[in-house]
């Protein structure tokens, strides 16, 4: 196992290079840099901006700026971003909290929803319960959250009052007060983002009931004169839930994502929406910096996945 | 209902009596899955099983075997009929009766894959029932009683906590044969439980079967479509087309005389060791009729080579034709 976890570490350097080399080379070519900006601005004379041009080493080749980049970010210099005037690592520090706990609140929503929802729906197929349980998760994976997260501001926000519609980081207030305006300003967040992913969850963990429920060993365990709930849970929902587990867990970078999306509506000061004005302003270092993050979490969701599944299913040995 | 009525004055009581058995399943179809129809998997089953005795049900794929093998342990609910099992009236079990009942009757499956648990341990697996029925006192003689049981089968200790995927075929079957001997039952559902084997492997599981019938006295209920295998292990046997049984007869009688048509057909099918004895091979022309529209009358006159007019209007009831031998035939 701590050979098989080490090998696969291995392999991902040659993966994350890779994927850095691309990242970098391509927003290398794009047009725009970090000092557009300055070159627009007449206060600033272009001998400055040259000046500027020179010290950061923006006019050398691609891959001797990627290999100072690589170096420097080994030695945990992240950068510099130009648009906050603070150092990457420090940004992408300040942003992580909210987005981890918005997307991990939703993911664990989503859950809670899914598993139950999916087995109930399983055990009976085609009754009552499945076809609205069907249709609840057809809507909620049709609707994009840009649009129920609006729909949930309209309502709750514009109309009743209830909830805030700007998420903040900075609560001015302690104690229980500033646990209860942080829920607040999460409820809505959470929900659009918990339910859209309970949609698809639990379409995943109603077929993989199916494909369990009707295995002999299943009915095995009745015919043990094991109870029927007893029998779901140990026989049932423990086997179907390898795959479901090892989706989830794969899916996590795509989640988060997605979470951009919702950080931009909600505007939650989370890495999603750091990425998109980073996007903006021509930040690259930023761009650089939070693309890699995501690429590191791709892989390191992947290992994770094949871990639980090994973990989970005694089927598969790790060699 | 006196078991006297049902079995001959000489046989001792019936383990199980089942009594026009019959299992409709819902066909649900079109946009609202309402339901459209139905299939008659068993219809109207007689049969009975006597203690310690193997009885054998054959027919082709679909004709409701397994069904019947389900309904017995009430896996399946039936749609009518009576099942008795030691005279308790098994339909009116639930809780604890239905516990109990499934501690006195277990089944063994076809695909020893699919039969096994793959997150439970050997142990776990077999150690389960035990639990379930309270048979063990201790931790310690749980653990003995496993270990009793893997060697019963022919196993061996330390595959107690080695994992179904670590086993062949057979050795899953075997795991399944201790895992049903577990609780002590008196008879054992045994739904084709050789048919996935290397036919090598499936005379060892025949041998342990029988083999452990009589040590313990377990009644069986063998299912199969394979005729030789049911001929050499069951006392009596009973042949089903179409959610029917057609013919029942001691296994011997069977085997030679035949009397309804199908089993005739059946039987020309089975290859013959002795290469001088020659039997004239009867093919059924057409394919077995569906389950959901089966044909009028004797479900087997579409197929059947001396079908007159009364066939496809009136079903011939299973009687009596030699002692202990019952046909449903018009003409047999
Ligand atoms: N759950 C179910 N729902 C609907 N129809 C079913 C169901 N289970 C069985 N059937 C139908 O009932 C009929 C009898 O099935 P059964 O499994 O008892 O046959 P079998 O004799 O065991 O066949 P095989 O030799 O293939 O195992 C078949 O036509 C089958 O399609
Ligand atoms: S009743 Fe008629 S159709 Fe049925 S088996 Fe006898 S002869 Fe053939
Ligand atoms: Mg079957």
């Amino acid at each position: 196992m701590g050979n098989y976890l080490l090998r696969r570490l291995i392999v991902a350097v040659p993966s994350l290079l890779g994927i850095s080399l691309i990242l970098f080379v391509l927003l290398a070519l794009a047009p725009g840099d970090p000092f557009g900006e300055l070159a627009s601005n007449p206060n600033i004379p272009p001998e400055v901006r040259e000046a500027l041009r020179i010290k950061f080493g923006m006019d050398d080749p691609i891959l001797v700026r990627y290999v100072r980049w690589l170096l420097a970010m080994l030695h945990g210099d992240w950068g510099f971003s130009f648009a906050s005037r603070v150092n990457v690592d420090t940004l992408i520090l300040q942003r992580i909290p909210a987005t981890l706990y918005v997307v991990g609140t939703a993911q664990l929503l989503a859950l809670i929803v899914a598993i139950p929802v999916g087995v109930l729906a399983a055990r009976r197929p085609y009754s009552i319960f499945d076809q609205i349980a069907n249709t609840f998760a057809f809507i909620g994976f049709s609707l994009p959250t840009f649009f129920t997260g609006l729909l949930l501001i309209l309502i709750f926000s514009v109309n009743l009052g209830w909830l805030p519609f700007v998420y903040r980081a900075d609560i001015p207030a302690t104690g229980w007060m500033w646990w209860w305006e942080n829920f607040k300003q999460a409820v809505m967040p959470v929900t659009v983002l918990g339910l859209y992913q309970a949609a698809s969850y639990t379409r995943y963990v109603r077929s993989a009931v199916l494909d369990v429920i009707k295995l002999d060993y299943v009915t095995t365990a009745r015919s043990k004169g094991l109870d029927e709930s007893k029998v779901i849970v140990k026989h049932v929902v423990r086997n179907a839930l390898i795959p479901v587990v090892t989706l989830v867990a794969l899916q996590m970078p795509t989640v988060f994502g997605g979470a951009i999306v919702t950080e931009q509506i909600f505007r939650i000061p989370g890495i999603g929406s750091l990425l998109i004005s980073a996007i903006l302003a021509n930040d690259t270092p930023v761009i650089m910096a939070v693309t890699f993050v995501f690429a590191c979490l791709v892989v390191l969701f992947n290992l994770i996945a094949d871990i639980l599944y090994g973990w989970l299913d005694p089927r598969i040995s790790f060699r | 209902m006196t078991e006297a009525a049902i079995a001959p004055a000489a046989a001792p009581a019936p383990l199980l009596t089942v009594r026009n058995l019959t299992k409709a399943f819902p066909i649900k179809g079109g946009l609202l899955k309402r339901q459209i129809g139905s299939v008659r998997a068993v219809d109207g089953v007689n049969f009975h099983i006597e203690p310690s005795e193997t009885f054998g049900l054959v027919g082709e794929s679909g004709c409701g075997k397994s069904t019947t093998g389900r309904c017995v342990l009430r896996l399946i609910e039936p749609s009518s009929g009576e099942l008795s099992f030691e005279g308790k009236d098994v339909i009116a079990l639930s809780g604890d009766g239905l516990r109990a009942l499934r501690r006195d009757i277990q089944i063994i499956f076809q695909d020893p894959y699919a039969s096994l648990n793959p997150r439970m341990t050997i142990g776990a697996i077999i150690g389960e029932a035990l639990t379930i029925h309270g048979l063990a006192s201790s931790r310690q003689k749980y653990e003995e009683r496993i270990v009793h049981l893997l060697e019963t089968v022919g196993l061996q200790a330390d595959h107690m906590t080695r994992y179904p995927h670590e086993f062949s075929g057979g050795q899953r079957q075997r795991i399944g044969i201790a895992r049903a001997i577990a609780v002590e039952p008196k008879l054992i559902i045994c739904d084709e439980p050789v048919s996935a084997l290397d036919v090598s492997i499936q005379a060892q599981v025949i041998n342990l079967l029988e083999d452990l019938q009589q040590k313990f006295g377990i009644a069986y209920l063998f299912v199969a479509h394979d005729l030789s295998v049911v001929e050499h292990i069951s006392r009596r046997v009973a042949v089903m087309y179409l959610g029917r049984i057609v013919e029942t007869a001691p296994s011997r009688q069977l085997y030679s005389t035949p009397k309804h048509p199908y089993t005739e057909a059946l039987l020309s099918a089975v290859p013959i060791p002795d290469p001088s004895i020659k039997r004239k091979r009867i093919r059924l022309k057409g394919e077995v009729p569906s389950p959901i529209n089966p044909p009028s009358g004797c479900h087997f006159h579409t197929r059947c080579p001396i079908a007159k007019d009364v066939c496809s209007k009136e079903v011939p009831p299973l009687k009596a034709s030699d002692e202990g031998h019952l046909v449903a035939c018009h003409f047999r």
